[in-house]
């Protein structure tokens, strides 16, 4: 079995994040990781791995020079190899290049399973999973919770805005897991010193064919300002000596939110 | 004026989801909506009487006994045969789990590009502009789509209601079943829905607790305080993986995003993602014994100290305020 993990390297959450004047996310090497959801996505494949040791597993991820870090990270965590699709021409992609690519290095790559995480904490979209499995003719399980593999049959809670419900259909297909998913495993030595030696391969536009002025029917999505809001300051801190409660009542009341 | 596609979203028994009136009131800001929802036959009658109360005029029912042998390609299928015959200015989708599912099939099938969570949409010489507001309202950003029709996910709790109609006209078109091997539905639990409560995305008052309130037992200060303030229970992801609150309360940049006007923060340290999902709100409230907590850098009022002392002495405070003034 061939599982494809799709690792999205992103600002970190922990840090400042910055957009240029454009709306393109201003990446510094040093504030970038794996996003908590693609190390969600890959456990799933690792975890998979663990019960069945003739499991493939292949971290693939579309971005930067710099995302050759987090591809590294996911070797050491215990993928097999790993893929980077990297062109200069994919500078702020959006959605609609960005499936169309993924999808062009998923069939060359080849999988039984592709995971991904449901929703990156930067862009947000949620919608790629669905995108990729509508280009590759493939069901997609989407906001998975947990799942079970077994031989080709997929079982797995599914959790939506206003219902949980058992799913199942069967590989190949996608699925995108949820941050109910288990957290990611932490490398080890051992993991680390391996991962140097695991393969980690390149692909650009023209190893994947693909001519991204050619088919531009839908159109191109354009950001036309993007502004920094005045970031919020603190007020009043009192420390509680008995009375505490009686102010805050005083201050709601004052504020006519009581 | 020109067509809008709304995709419908309806629960198992044919009820609208809550998605549905405000998303039909931010299409009617663009042009003229026509609803497209994809359901059992039997449901039809019902689900065209619950739109037109709803606002709507113009229906396209997809007839389908696919209800629970796929999660969304009768709804992709439906939307793709009114694509063709309405030519669309826009088709509006509510950023929900299922909606993000339809419109990224969608954008594949029909050749469209897509236009993510936006929390306003205004017509800019006859293109559809969105406004998005990006890492938790640190920005805001606006966007288009050149030379193409957008598919739009419209953040929930965007849009004004509209009054109802008359009767909306129903065009019925045909589904099939997909050309991939679908996913199937199983069994499927509801989430229960606090019917006493505000709904949290639309709440003025918000009350929210985190894993400083140490147990499921505690967490009901929390509900207290909300119930007198006839607010809405929210909670920080600390406190949903402890299990103290359902997850559909999760408030943050993975949870929801809420902006009412008053937010109070119990037992919650103020971590970066769960201010993201809150710091909008007009006036903040924090209760944390830790005076470091990065809570207090951005609320308006501060009270370092114990939750378990001060949340039963204010909703003391609050219930003796509002006897005496009636
Ligand atoms: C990608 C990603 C996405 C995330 N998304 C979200 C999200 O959507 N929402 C979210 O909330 N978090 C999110 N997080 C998690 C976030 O980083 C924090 O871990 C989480 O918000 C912490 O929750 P907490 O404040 O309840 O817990 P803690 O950080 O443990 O804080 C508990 C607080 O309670 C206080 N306290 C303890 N006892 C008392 C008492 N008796 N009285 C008063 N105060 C007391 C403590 O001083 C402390 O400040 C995300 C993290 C990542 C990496």
């Amino acid at each position: 079995m061939k599982i494809v993990a799709l690792i999205k390297q992103v600002p970190d959450t922990y840090g400042e994040r910055k957009l240029s004047a454009t709306g393109v996310i201003v990446r510094g090497a040093k504030e970038s990781v794996i996003d908590e959801i693609s190390e969600r996505a890959l456990e799933i494949a690792l975890s998979h791995k663990d019960k069945d040791k003739s499991t493939q597993v292949v971290a693939l991820s579309m971005g930067p020079e710099s995302v050759t870090e987090a591809l590294r990270k996911a070797l050491s965590l215990g993928a097999d190899s790993a893929v980077h699709v990297c062109d200069d021409q994919l500078v702020g992609a959006d959605l609609v290049t960005t499936a169309r690519v993924l999808a062009a290095a998923l069939k060359k790559e080849g999988f039984d399973l592709i995971v991904t995480g449901n929703q990156s904490s930067d862009g947000q979209g949620g919608t790629l999973p669905a995108m990729l499995a509508e280009h590759l003719s493939l069901p997609a399980a989407t906001a998975l919770d947990s799942l079970e593999i077994n031989g080709t049959t997929l079982r797995a809670q599914r959790s939506t805005d206003y219902a949980s419900a058992t799913v199942h259909t069967t590989l190949p297909a996608v699925v995108s897991v949820t941050e109910r998913a288990p957290e990611a495993r932490f490398p080890n030595f051992r993991g680390i010193m391996s991962a140097k030696r695991k393969p980690l391969s390149a692909l650009s536009l023209d190893d994947l064919d693909i001519d991204l002025g050619s088919d531009r029917s839908g159109g191109r999505s354009v950001v036309l300002t993007s502004t920094q809001r005045p970031a919020r300051t603190a007020g009043i801190k009192i420390t509680d000596e008995g009375q505490a409660a009686a102010q805050l009542a005083e201050f709601l009341s004052a504020g006519r939110l009581i | 004026m020109s067509n809008i596609l709304v995709f419908i979203e309806t629960s198992p028994s044919g009820e609208l989801r809550n998605t549905v009136a405000p998303l039909l009131g931010v299409a009617a800001t663009l042009g003229h909506p026509i609803c497209v929802v994809s359901a059992s036959p039997e449901r039809r009658e019902s689900i065209a009487q619950q739109l037109s109360q709803s606002g709507a005029g113009h229906v396209v029912f997809a007839s389908t006994d696919q209800t629970t042998a796929s999660l969304v390609e009768p709804h992709v299928q439906a939307l793709t045969t009114a694509v063709q015959n309405f030519a669309p200015a826009a088709v509006l989708i509510a950023n929900s789990v299922d909606g993000r599912d339809v419109a990224g099939r969608l954008a594949v099938r029909v050749g469209m590009n897509l236009i993510i969570d936006a929390v306003e949409l205004r017509l800019q010489d006859g293109a559809v502009v969105a406004a998005h507001s990006i890492f938790g309202g640190a920005y805001l950003v606006e966007s288009t789509v050149h030379d193409g029709i957008p598919i739009v996910t419209v953040r929930q709790g965007v849009g004004e209601p509209l009054e109802a109609t008359e009767g909306a006209t129903v065009d019925v078109v045909e589904v099939t079943a997909a050309n991939y091997v679908d996913v199937v539905i199983g069994e499927v639990a509801e989430k229960t829905v606090e019917q006493d409560r505000p709904e949290l995305r639309s709440a003025s008052t918000v009350v929210s607790g985190g894993r400083g309130l140490g147990s499921k037992e505690n967490f009901a200060l929390v509900e207290t305080l909300a119930d007198l303030l006839d607010g809405a229970v929210g909670a920080s992801r600390a406190a949903v993986d402890a299990g103290y609150a359902p997850q559909n309360t999760q408030v943050g940049q993975t949870g929801v995003t809420v902006a009412p006007d008053l937010y109070i923060a119990v037992g919650i340290s103020g971590a970066i993602q769960h201010r993201a999902g809150m710091q909008a709100a007009k006036t903040i409230v924090a209760i944390n014994s830790d005076e470091h907590a990065p809570i207090f850098d951005i609320a308006d009022f501060g009270v370092v100290g114990d939750a378990f002392e001060i949340v039963p002495q204010l909703v003391a405070e609050i219930g003796a305020r509002s006897t005496r003034v009636p």
